[in-house]
């Protein structure tokens, strides 16, 4: 409540003293000087930016649920589930800045059951969404007494910060911390090692054209190989990264079941235990959309937002080339994202992404997708040698934003079912 | 009528179904999904199934549906759109198995919606997730034209029942256009219904009406008349995103409709009476994914995502408005009182009601019989009013010591003519302003207050009752608004002292006596006390003395004030005041023996806290929480113990509800501001921004409070210093031009007018 009493010079002047968190003007927010980094890194897109922070702010500031202590804690779990430690450093302070009890810094050990009871789901949706079922939902409403309005947002801020961890990751934006720390870096083996582009700019802009030309019509066989099959070849890449650093983080205490990481959806010859998510059953617009703002007020307007932003902007330039149609392209990355949280969009030819998203691409939105901590930053400069750093950018923001639809997309259906 | 017998049944499918569809004469029904795909006769008591179509060995996506069509004319030809982006063609006649006619592969996206035109056999519409429309002849069996709406979807497409050519589109970014067949080039008219994606729309059978639904949870109903002027007629807000929606046969002004998430029922709705279903079919399980009449207003036919198709007959509808409450009452904040209910059609009780200021016109039509009136009753208690909002305004909360808050709010409230309250105060202060001498050397002569409450010499229900005669002799002024001032009996002997009494009692006094004689005699009977005892105090245990002497140092000051008086009374103010009053009723000093030899040797450490607490209860309870709030927030620290917590939040928060009700944010805030309960301060540390717009471009600034992204120009310069002012900006609310606070002070120690040069004389406090 802001009164006219402070309209008042000395008042001012005492309300701004005593109030810690007062914000004069909505820009003055420390927060935003501590998410300088990422704020620079997405200033290649202005009027993207905007829409994130305006959902970020309003997820951890604005109306809902959930106190703020929980909210910073809650961010905290899942930014520590990618050991991202340049957000858990920012939302450990927050939180000590909003009244969190610091004993809970400590580790989950020592914070109330209702939040240690979350673990479960933010373990299942950053690795492996597609496990989440309408037991987990059942627990914590029935168990962990968790309202299913405090249980959507906390839903929110974990696919909100598992995906900003991608983003963290593969803009090598956590790397940039500390310079003297032991870096990870140097454990990390990149993932792309050092691969010639295999397919060059201009060639892409020329599968571009003719794939808008050709319309071809596949058996159902066929379209399930495809969307089956655009995974496979990149499942050696896995392979040799899981020898990679089983994580020495120093986030453990915040985490438990270090283990569980992603899995393919489904491996290859292996008939899946989990349907396929078609997207044409439960989308975005239609059904996430209207149950997230049922459930947590407003939100749901701010992430379709931010959703049809991520995946329609466009500079129609390519690695210099201008007045290109990005659309397959961008296409191909939002599906191919999806495709890896077993997201089946049925209007789309899966052949189209082999064609469009080189290997090491495909490597590197994968492994920002699934392992964002084992993206280094010098991938970030390899990959896609010839297009420019916003560009680079913006494939980052569409793999933060695919994400975290898909993430949400999973999580609400379960809790729309948990619901009828 | 042919369909009397129908009754509510249903058949489960193996999946569940997303469209369905009758044939013309309403004896099939054909539902499709992404896992089903089957034409069912409609027998009168069971779906006997037909045909499955999802047979064949090559079933692929273009069996996914997302809507089914029948053709009006053939019998036997059906249209599917498909999650694939095709639109097929189906023909019940074929002789083969599979009844695939054609595949139309023209869309980029999934397909929507297809619909057939209603007197052109052979004209298909399709409406895309790629932003078309394409209409198909299939006698040709291609795309005859193509409408691009420049939207990102188009959820819906219907043909106009009244014009041949024309036909509606919704799409997702919430635009309704209408289109004119023949010129595919560019819409007719487009204009935004909703504010967000539109699901479907339905056409009118007989009016010039389009109804629409969306995600922002509304159904409205347009006026098409003149295609250029869409006018919204109706507008019904349901509890979630819209789906589907069908106007019922036969009845022009109800429609049905079907959630796309949470809602599981399939309702009905008058247009003319938003807000409560005309009738609702709860059946589903899950929510239902197509609506279809079948011809006949009492029969309609839903799928369902519980696998199910149901036929539901109105017979069985629950009908919501009978479960809901017909009445309703509230209160503003003057005490006045509004009311209103239903009323019956007859006009006869009309006459009874003289009060009605509002009658909703009544419907003659059968479904919509609903009439209500509403009544305000204009309370009389303005007086009250007017106390409240003086006292709320001069109450002083906090800033002063104790004893000073009580006299002001005293004052305060005697000015206008709440004596009880206004003793009330004066009783706090007594109570806790005066020097604690007497508790710390009580504690030390009696053990315990309850020994001598029961002192045979002090006699409290005695001196009660006397008191109480002197009571109803002396006062005249029994406060109106207190309906049990004076049956107070009952409560003499008990050990809680009935508040009223003591305010009484006082009241007595105050008549007989100046106002402040009270304090007198309480406060300083404890100072010539204190000198006494001083050498008490130095001996004893620490503990006692911290634990008595914690009191605000401004009780010292008063004492000092006050400096010859008439030794202690005692702790039952009331007993003892009543006695002298009874014995002496003029002269105060002449007590001073009496005081000294009944109670302050007995008299011992008695914690008002049991009086207070009950005397603020009593106020709560006649509905004057002001006072109980107010002086819970002048006590501070010592209220703890009076009262629990749960009260206290419930008073304050009561009392935060009538100053936002009189819009006193000043005197909120106060409260909230000094209040001590966390979930109370709390309220005010939400929504703390202030938002701040650019001073040149008025754009609200939202990155920083001090750069304008759109001119791109520092903002909030030092008027002073023409620096950038970072942190507290101090600005005048005249001109609205400021700076650094230091420097916006120094300017005006020396001049008048505003240092920007605006020629505004500015002001601050």
């Amino acid at each position: 409540m802001f009164t006219s009493d402070l309209t008042k010079l000395s008042v001012v002047s005492r309300a701004l003293s005593q109030c810690g968190h007062f914000m004069l003007t909505e820009g003055y927010n420390p927060w935003d000087s501590k998410l300088e980094r990422i704020k620079n890194t997405m200033g290649d897109h202005p009027d993207y930016l905007k829409l994130f922070l305006s959902t970020h702010n309003f997820i951890l500031r604005g109306d809902g649920a959930l106190p703020w202590d929980y909210r910073h804690y809650i961010a905290i779990m899942a930014a520590a589930r990618h050991q991202c430690d340049y957000l858990v450093d920012i939302q450990k302070e927050m939180f000590l800045e909003h009244g969190g009890d610091s004993a809970w810094l400590q580790g989950l050990d020592c914070v109330p059951d209702k939040l240690r009871s979350l673990n479960e789901i933010n373990k299942i949706l950053a690795h492996r969404p597609w496990l989440l079922c309408k037991s987990h939902i059942i627990r914590l409403t029935k168990e962990s007494n968790w309202s299913l309005a405090e249980l959507v947002h906390a839903i929110v801020i974990l696919a909100h910060f598992h995906s900003l961890a991608s983003f963290v990751f593969g803009c090598g934006i956590n790397d940039q911390d500390d310079p003297d720390a032991p870096v990870n870096n140097s454990k990390k083996i990149l993932i792309l090692g050092n691969v010639e582009p295999e397919v060059r700019v201009d060639q892409l802009m020329e599968r571009m054209r003719t794939l808008s030309q050709r319309e071809e019509e596949f058996s159902v066989e066929e379209q399930t190989q495809r969307f089956l099959r655009v995974d496979h070849r990149d499942q050696t890449i896995d392979i040799e990264n899981s020898r990679v650093l089983k994580q020495t983080s120093g986030l453990g205490h915040f985490i438990e079941d270090t283990e569980f990481t992603y899995q393919d959806f489904q491996r290859r010859g292996e008939t899946g235990d989990f349907p396929t998510f078609r997207v044409q059953d439960y989308s975005w617009e239609d059904h996430g959309y209207s149950l997230v703002n049922r459930l947590y007020n407003d939100v749901g307007n701010l992430l379709d937002a931010k959703f049809k932003k991520a995946y329609n902007m466009t500079y129609y330039t390519m690695g210099g080339n201008k007045d290109v149609d990005t659309s397959r392209f961008r296409r191909a990355i939002w599906n191919y994202i999806h495709c890896v949280f077993g997201i089946r969009h049925d209007d789309y030819d899966y052949g189209e992404v082999n064609q469009l998203l080189e290997r090491s691409l495909k490597a590197y939105i994968k492994s920002t997708c699934c392992y964002p901590e084992r993206v280094a930053t010098r991938d970030f400069a390899q990959v896609l040698a010839e297009f420019e750093h916003s560009e680079k950018v913006h494939i980052n923001l569409m793999v933060q934003e695919a994400r975290m639809q898909a993430e949400l997309l999973y999580a609400l259906r379960v809790v729309m079912n948990h619901m009828k | 009528m042919a369909l009397a017998k129908a009754k509510t049944m249903f058949a489960t499918q193996e999946g569940p179904a997303n469209a369905l569809a009758l044939n013309k004469d309403f004896s099939q029904v054909v539902i499709a999904g992404r896992n089903v795909f089957k034409v069912f006769l409609i027998e009168s008591d069971a779906f006997v199934e037909v045909c499955n179509l999802r047979v064949g060995k090559n079933i692929n996506l273009n069996f996914s549906c997302n809507d089914v069509a029948w053709n009006a004319y053939d019998e036997n030809i059906l249209a599917t759109a498909a999650t694939n982006g095709a639109v097929v063609v189906w023909n019940l006649n074929k002789p083969t198995r599979s009844k695939q006619e054609h595949v139309f592969n023209d869309h980029r996206r999934t397909v929507n919606k297809v619909s057939f035109h209603q007197t052109e056999p052979f004209w298909l519409l399709s409406g895309s997730q790629d932003g078309t429309m394409k209409c198909f002849d299939f006698r040709i069996k291609e795309v005859t034209r193509t409408f691009i709406s420049k939207t990102e979807s188009v959820r819906d497409v219907q043909f106009s029942p009244h014009q041949m050519h024309t036909f509606a589109a919704v799409s997702e970014n919430g635009n309704v256009q209408l289109w004119d067949l023949r010129k595919p080039e560019k819409c007719l008219h487009q204009f935004t219904a909703h504010s967000g994606p539109i699901f479907a729309c339905d056409w009118h059978p007989e009016t010039s009406w389009l109804a629409t639904a969306s995600r922002d949870k509304t159904i409205k109903v347009w006026d098409l008349a003149t295609i250029n002027k869409p006018v919204c007629e109706h507008i019904i807000p349901t509890i979630a995103s819209v789906g589907h929606i069908k106007w019922r046969p036969q009845r022009k002004y109800h429609i049905a409709s079907s959630a796309l998430v949470v809602d599981c029922s399939v309702n009905i709705w008058d247009v003319r009476r938003p807000y409560i279903a005309f009738a609702s079919f709860n059946e589903h399980q899950d929510v239902a994914t197509g609506v279809a009449w079948r011809g006949d207003p009492h029969v309609i036919l839903s799928t369902s995502k519980d696998f199910t198709l149901y036929q539901h007959v109105f017979k069985d509808a629950a009908r919501p408005e009978s479960k809901a409450n017909p009445q309703g009452i509230a209160f503003n904040s003057k005490g006045d009182m509004s009311f209103s209910c239903k009323i019956s059609i007859n006009p006869g009780t009309l006459s009874k009601l003289p009060n009605l200021l509002r009658k909703t016109p009544q419907h003659s039509d059968q479904f919509c019989s609903v009439t209500s009136s509403m009544h305000t009753f204009l309370s009389k208690a303005q007086k009250e009013v007017k106390c409240f909002l003086e006292c709320a305004r001069r109450y002083q909360l906090s800033g002063k010591p104790l004893a000073e808050l009580c006299d002001h709010n005293a004052a305060v409230a005697k000015q206008l003519g709440r004596h009880q309250v206004s003793l009330v105060w004066g009783v706090v202060k007594t109570l806790y302003c005066t020097p604690n001498m007497g508790k710390v050397t009580d504690l030390q002569q009696t053990p315990s207050g309850k020994d001598s409450r029961d002192d045979p010499n002090i006699t409290p229900g005695g001196a009660s009752e006397a008191h109480n005669g002197t009571d109803l002799r002396h006062t005249d002024k029994n406060e109106k608004g207190e309906p049990n001032g004076v049956p107070q009996n009952e409560d003499n002997d008990t050990e809680n002292e009935e508040p009223e009494q003591q305010d009484r009692n006082l009241s007595t006094i105050a008549t007989g006596l100046a106002i402040n004689q009270g304090d007198f005699f309480f406060g300083d009977g404890a100072e010539g006390e204190m000198d006494q005892l001083r050498i008490d105090d130095d001996q004893m245990s620490t503990e006692d003395m911290h634990q008595e002497w914690t009191l605000p140092t401004e009780a010292f000051n008063l004492r000092h004030e006050i400096e010859d008086r008439s030794p202690p009374p005692e702790q039952f103010p009331n007993h003892c005041a009543v006695e002298m009053f009874d014995v002496l009723p003029d002269e105060g000093n002449l007590i001073l023996p009496l005081m000294d030899v009944i109670g302050l040797p007995r008299l011992s450490h008695w914690d008002p806290s049991e009086v207070i607490a009950s005397a603020l209860n009593k106020h709560a309870e006649s509905s004057d929480v002001q006072t109980a709030a107010s002086v819970l927030l002048v006590l501070g620290e010592k209220r703890t113990a009076l009262i629990d917590e749960f009260k206290q939040e419930q008073w304050i928060l009561g009392y935060l509800e009538l100053l936002g009700r009189h819009k006193l944010w000043n005197t909120a805030t106060q409260v909230i501001k000094h209040s001590w309960l966390p979930s109370i301060t709390q309220l005010n540390q939400q929504s703390t921004t202030l938002p701040t717009n650019c001073e040149t471009c008025s754009r609200p600034l939202r990155r920083s409070g001090w750069h304008c992204d759109n001119c791109r120009q520092w903002c909030g310069k030092c008027a002073v210093c023409n620096e950038l002012v970072k942190g507290v900006f101090s600005w005048c609310q005249g001109c609205s031009h400021g700076g650094h606070l230091a420097h916006m002070h120094d300017w005006l120690q020396k001049h008048r007018l505003c240092p920007a040069g605006c020629g505004h004389a500015c002001e601050y406090d």
